[in-house]
Order: C-alpha cells, then sequence, then structure tokens
C-alpha cells in the first residue's frame, strides 16, 4: 500500500492515485496529521500549493506532523517520492538537499518538457536508461533548483542527479531549461537512493487516454521498489 | 532578502523599469520580505537570540536567503 501524503492545499493527489491505480499499485490518501505511517510501503507526496505556499513554498507542509513519518520511511529505506509542490517539502524538511526557487523570467511555466535520465540507480529509474528522452509536464511557479557549489560536486560526483532538462535529442542545452535551474536538473536523489524530488509530474503522464505515458518509468520502478510490510 | 551571490528576478524586473519612469541612476534593486511579530521576554538579548534561531530554523531558508533581525519600539527597561 502506498501512502498519497495529502496537505491542505495540496491538488495532485487523486492524478496520483489514479495513475498508481492503472499500474495495479494501491495507494491510500494520507492526511497530513497522521503520525504512524509504519503500514505504508512507500510515500508520495504529490503536487500542489501545500498550506498556500506561505512563507516559502513547502515551508511550512515541511514542518507538518506526517513529515516525521516521511523522515522515518525515507529512513527505513522505502521509496518517497515528492513531485512538484512535494520536491519542495522534501528540499525544506532537509530529506532532499537544495531550495526551489521562481523560476527565471518570473514565468509560471506549464507545458510538456523533456527530461533525460541520468542514472537507473535508483528507486524511480530502475526502469529507464540513462540517456532516456521522457517527456513530461510540468506546472510550477518555483521550480528553479538551487543548491550550494560544494552539494553540487557532491550530487554529480555520486549520480544522484535523477532527471535533467533536455531537448527532444537528449541533449542538455539553455534553451531546454524551463526555469533556469542549476545544472538543468529536474530531479535529484537523496544519499540513499530511495527519496527522489522531481519537478515534471510523472501521474500526468501515465494514462494513455491523455497523452504520452513516460511517467510510467518513475512509477513503475517505484512499484517494483515497494518495500514489503 | 535573497542572499547577495543568488540572482534576484523580481529585483531585476524592478530595476529595468525605474528608468522608464524617469528614476535614474537606480541600481542594485533587491526585493525581500519583512516579518513583524510581538514576543514577551525577559530583556531585549532574549528576545532577539529567540527570534534569531526562530528565523535560522522556519523563518528563512539560510541556503537562499539571508536576515536581519531589529528590535521595533522595544519596551524601556525597569532599570
Amino acid at each position: 500500500m502506498i501512502a498519497v501524503v495529502v496537505f491542505p492545499g495540496s491538488n495532485c493527489e487523486q492524478d496520483v492515485a489514479h495513475a498508481l491505480g492503472l499500474l495495479g499499485a494501491e495507494s491510500q490518501f494520507v492526511w497530513h496529521l497522521e503520525t504512524d505511517l509504519s503500514a505504508f510501503s512507500a510515500a508520495v507526496l504529490p503536487g500542489g500549493f501545500a498550506y498556500g505556499d506561505y512563507l516559502r513554498t513547502g515551508a511550512i507542509a515541511a514542518s507538518s506532523p506526517v513529515m516525521a513519518s516521511v523522515k522515518q520511511m525515507a529512513n527505513e529505506g522505502k521509496p518517497v517520492i515528492g513531485i512538484c509542490n512535494g520536491f519542495q517539502i522534501l528540499c525544506e524538511a532537509g530529506l532532499l538537499p537544495g531550495a526551489l526557487r521562481r523560476n527565471s523570467g518570473l514565468r509560471f511555466r506549464c507545458m510538456p518538457v523533456n527530461v533525460r535520465v541520468e542514472t537507473s540507480n535508483s528507486a524511480f529509474t530502475s526502469l529507464g536508461v540513462a540517456g532516456q528522452v521522457l517527456e513530461i509536464p510540468i506546472n510550477h511557479f518555483e521550480g528553479n533548483y538551487y543548491c550550494s557549489p560544494n552539494t553540487l560536486v557532491e550530487l554529480e560526483a555520486n549520480d544522484r542527479v535523477a532527471l535533467r532538462y533536455c531537448d527532444a535529442q537528449g541533449k542538455v542545452t539553455q534553451e531546454a531549461n524551463p526555469n533556469g535551474a542549476l545544472g538543468n536538473i529536474a530531479g535529484v536523489l537523496s544519499d540513499g537512493r530511495n527519496v527522489l524530488g522531481m519537478m515534471p509530474h510523472p501521474e500526468r503522464a501515465a494514462d494513455p487516454e491523455l497523452g504520452p505515458i513516460d511517467g510510467r518509468v518513475i512509477l513503475e520502478s517505484m512499484i517494483r521498489a515497494l518495500v514489503p510490510v | 532578502m535573497p542572499r547577495s551571490e543568488i540572482s534576484d528576478p523580481q529585483g531585476q524586473t524592478i530595476e529595468h523599469a525605474l528608468p522608464g519612469l524617469g528614476f535614474e541612476g537606480m541600481t542594485k534593486v533587491r526585493v525581500g520580505k519583512r516579518i513583524t511579530l510581538s514576543l514577551e521576554a525577559p530583556d531585549l538579548d532574549a528576545a532577539e537570540a529567540l527570534v534569531t534561531k526562530a528565523c535560522q530554523e522556519f523563518l528563512t531558508n539560510p541556503l537562499i536567503e539571508e536576515f536581519e533581525v531589529q528590535a521595533v519600539n522595544p519596551p524601556k527597561s525597569d532599570t
């Protein structure tokens, strides 16, 4: 059973549950006041505007009661994925390094983008191949990934950049970068490789009725990595 | 405030707009935010220490923001 964590202001939880269901995985909504997630084998922090994005995106959600339990899951090696606003929450909670800043050019970007799989060594990309290009939509105002120069070196050295914005041929270019993210980074892994934050929405690229299904690579990899409880 | 080494697109946009309105010579425009709060504490030092801790741990993200704590209208000391 996969926990889909719902904060006040989350708005992609239904899409996540629908996509997981299509792929044969069971999920359950978990309200942010829940403090025990031990019965779940993975957690998804969906997109939206948790707590209205007040103070900073993800800042208030990062301190909500459920997060201690999400951290516990991460420490136990269970897959934890933060999508869009979920990524911002994971960064604010310290589960992933860095921060998501306002998009360069101050533009809200809602569009399909290409991202290149940088590693297949993770709970979320095991069914992908390094260099593979996935078309997945983004929908955000604050997706401009930033981290300190030292952190960037560490991320690169340890193969912890999961996804980069690229063109249709897989070339990582400035034109293909929709938000100014450092190093065209679209997704980052934890040290243990079982926590992923990504700005694109894989759940919106999972149902063939709605278009491309490249997001399935991420979700199916996660389902394969589920830790039995 | 956004840290000095980090670009501030809001500030840049405002900076570009200023000359068009006749405000020449204004550079290094940066946009931050101010949070005001009231607090009861034994003394000013204790109040500032607590607010500084809140800034470090919650009110700002030190990775991308820097802050300054300022006491406004502190109550007069009894001594």
